[in-house]
């Protein structure tokens, strides 16, 4: 997921010079459901797990523009050009929210990014898949917007205010990201031999990356115990995936296509379907940035960043002479 | 509205037919040029911006193309003009089919676009032609955002840095040679002027001239008198860019004629 713990190592253990009152207040208010703000004392932690979690929501925000920007050109309807312009601004404005209320625990939009280009911060994993044909725009859509919204829509209950906030306006957005690619799924599904051959092909390819948004089963997420104390997690991964699969199957069939899975059948003791194993080799690889393209989606992040440096620059070169001019008048 | 689809309908107007691809043209291949920077540009809020300005042009390129298909009266909506028709056939000024290049190049292009589009939708919202007004008229509001966003960027990359000011420098010396040929009239224009449709172009030259005069000391940049102009667009002689631009765009539909998306 854009903020599933991509970390394997336990975080470290409360530091023990933090009064022992002020954590007890602290999660007081936290288990009453109460909203955390910025001014408000909060233990180091949850700080730092905080700022890795939104920054890497944001990251995926911004990384996820590229591969369907990929199709903004291609796209085969003005209809469909303007929806999907729409969507990738969408997703920028969802960075943009997202930095900012990362940047109200302390860490500078700069800095983030910069963590981001030098490796350190991590992305959602599914951004590092290729979108071969317009089938993958309805695919992302669908399955990507689908699976971000089973993540989101608890977050906007997440402990912290501002990223409950932000969460509250992302998540009507990815809704309609999720119905318009479904639609495009109807269409292609519903359409010539050829589209109804590209719409396989993207489910067959999108699938399983898509339930590895939800990250590493439960017994290897060392984190998501304090997580859900904190409330900045309301569901464990594998009770989201699990969510996903059963409202996600149904949906594969009624556009008449085969979720790439052989194991996968309805049990009717637990109401659930159950599903095949995950590729966790793969998962992994792809976190540690070997994903079929996680070097051509680093290069463009980091080269419109150099790029634009000058840019970035001369604005603030601009606004400066502007500020001495105003106080020269004054 | 209705009269004037009614008398669409009734009688073809190949001038009109011609001068609503014209703009539809402009808007369609400009959103294009700008999608490219989508994920791309040097700031998210950039970024959004250039988006939110393709948007805008997509939209104005759908209702002028399908007006366009209503006009010619043979069952071309804009999807099917947008898609299906070779670079000789669309009309586009030769400006905004000018590559991106770096940030100035296409502010430099989108300054010059903006500000005469501007002017010009200052005149369609008075067309005799109600569908015309009535596009222009929603129109008009995001071509103001437009063209002040874009001078704002070429102030403040003209006075920014000694960098910044020589690659906004650049940008508007790849541009200018396009210039006149937004101002020039031909019988398309001349005829559409006649009938009270659109203003006449060149009569829009000297508030373009008057805007960027004021826009270019507030940038701190030289005007030098403009080279010889390069002209073609609107008969359907693009620069070498058009047949790449149209290639990417037309690509999936051409393939898969027939299909629905
Ligand atoms: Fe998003
Ligand atoms: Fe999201
Ligand atoms: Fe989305």
């Amino acid at each position: 997921m854009y903020t599933t713990e991509l970390q394997k190592q336990p975080s470290k253990p409360v530091a023990a010079t933090e009064p022992q009152e002020l954590i007890d207040a602290f999660e007081a208010r936290v288990a009453a459901d109460e909203f955390i703000e910025p001014k408000d004392w909060m233990p180091a932690a949850y700080r730092r797990t905080l700022v890795r979690q939104i920054s890497q929501h944001a990251h995926s925000e911004i990384v996820g523009m590229l591969p369907e920007g990929n199709w903004i050109g291609r796209a085969p309807s003005l209809r469909r050009k303007a929806v999907l312009l729409a969507k990738v601004q969408d997703e920028g404005g969802h960075g943009l929210y997202l930095y900012a209320a990362a940047e109200t625990l302390g860490t500078s939009r700069e800095e983030m990014i910069e963590a981001l280009h030098t490796g350190k911060a991590k992305y959602s994993t599914i951004f590092n898949y290729p979108t071969l044909t317009w089938a993958d725009i309805g695919a992302i859509g669908w399955l990507v917007d689908g699976a971000a919204i089973m993540n989101q829509v608890p977050l906007q209950r997440t402990s912290y205010g501002p990223y409950a906030r932000a969460m509250v306006r992302v998540c009507k957005e990815e809704s309609f990201h999720q119905r318009q690619g479904y639609e495009i799924m109807m269409c292609m599904a519903n359409g010539t031999p050829e589209q109804k051959e590209m719409a396989q092909d993207a489910l067959d390819r999108w699938w399983w990356p898509s339930l590895m948004m939800f990250g590493p089963p439960d017994d290897e997420s060392p984190n998501t115990a304090q997580s859900m104390r904190w409330r900045i997690k309301r569901d464990t991964n594998d009770e989201l995936r699990q969510h996903f699969v059963d409202v996600t199957v149904p949906q594969a069939e009624f556009l008449g296509l085969k979720v790439p899975d052989p194991k996968l059948r309805f049990n009717e003791a637990t109401g659930h379907y159950q599903f095949g194993e995950i590729d966790w080799a793969e998962f992994w690889n792809v976190v540690k940035g070997e994903g079929p393209v996680a070097k051509e989606r680093m290069h463009d992040r980091v080269k419109a960043w150099d790029e634009g440096a000058w840019v970035r620059d001369a604005a603030a070169a601009h606004a400066a002479k502007q500020h001495s001019t105003r106080q020269a008048a004054e | 509205m209705t009269t004037a689809s009614s008398s669409a309908a009734s009688r073809p107007d190949p001038a009109l037919f011609d001068y609503l691809l014209r703009l539809g043209d402009d808007s369609l291949i400009l959103a294009q040029r700008l999608s490219e920077w989508c994920g791309h540009a040097p700031m998210i809020e950039v970024d959004l911006s250039m988006s939110n300005v393709a948007l805008d042009l997509v939209g104005q390129a759908m209702l002028f193309l399908d007006y366009a298909g209503q006009v010619e009266g043979k069952g071309r909506d804009g999807d099917k003009l947008a898609f299906h028709r070779d670079a000789l056939r669309f009309r586009n000024c030769l400006l905004v089919e000018q590559p991106n290049g770096d940030f100035g190049q296409t502010m430099a292009r989108q300054y010059l676009f903006s500000t005469w589009q501007r002017l010009l939708f200052q005149g369609l919202v008075k067309s005799t032609d109600a569908q015309i007004a009535g596009i222009a008229a929603k129109a008009l509001k995001e071509i103001e955002y437009h063209a002040d966003w874009s001078a704002e960027w070429v102030v403040r990359l003209g006075d920014g840095t000694p960098e910044s000011r020589e690659r906004m420098i650049n940008g508007f010396a790849w541009m200018w040679r396009f210039v006149d040929e937004l101002f020039q009239v031909d019988e398309i224009d001349a005829a559409v002027a006649k009938a009270g449709i659109g203003p006449a172009r060149d009569s829009l030259r000297s508030d373009f001239d008057a805007a960027l005069k004021s826009t270019f000391e507030a940038a701190t940049l030289p005007l030098t008198p403009l080279p010889a102009a390069v002209l073609g667009g609107r008969k359907g002689h693009h620069s070498e860019h058009l047949g790449h631009i149209l290639a990417e765009m037309q690509h999936l539909p051409r393939s898969y004629p027939g299909a629905v998306w």
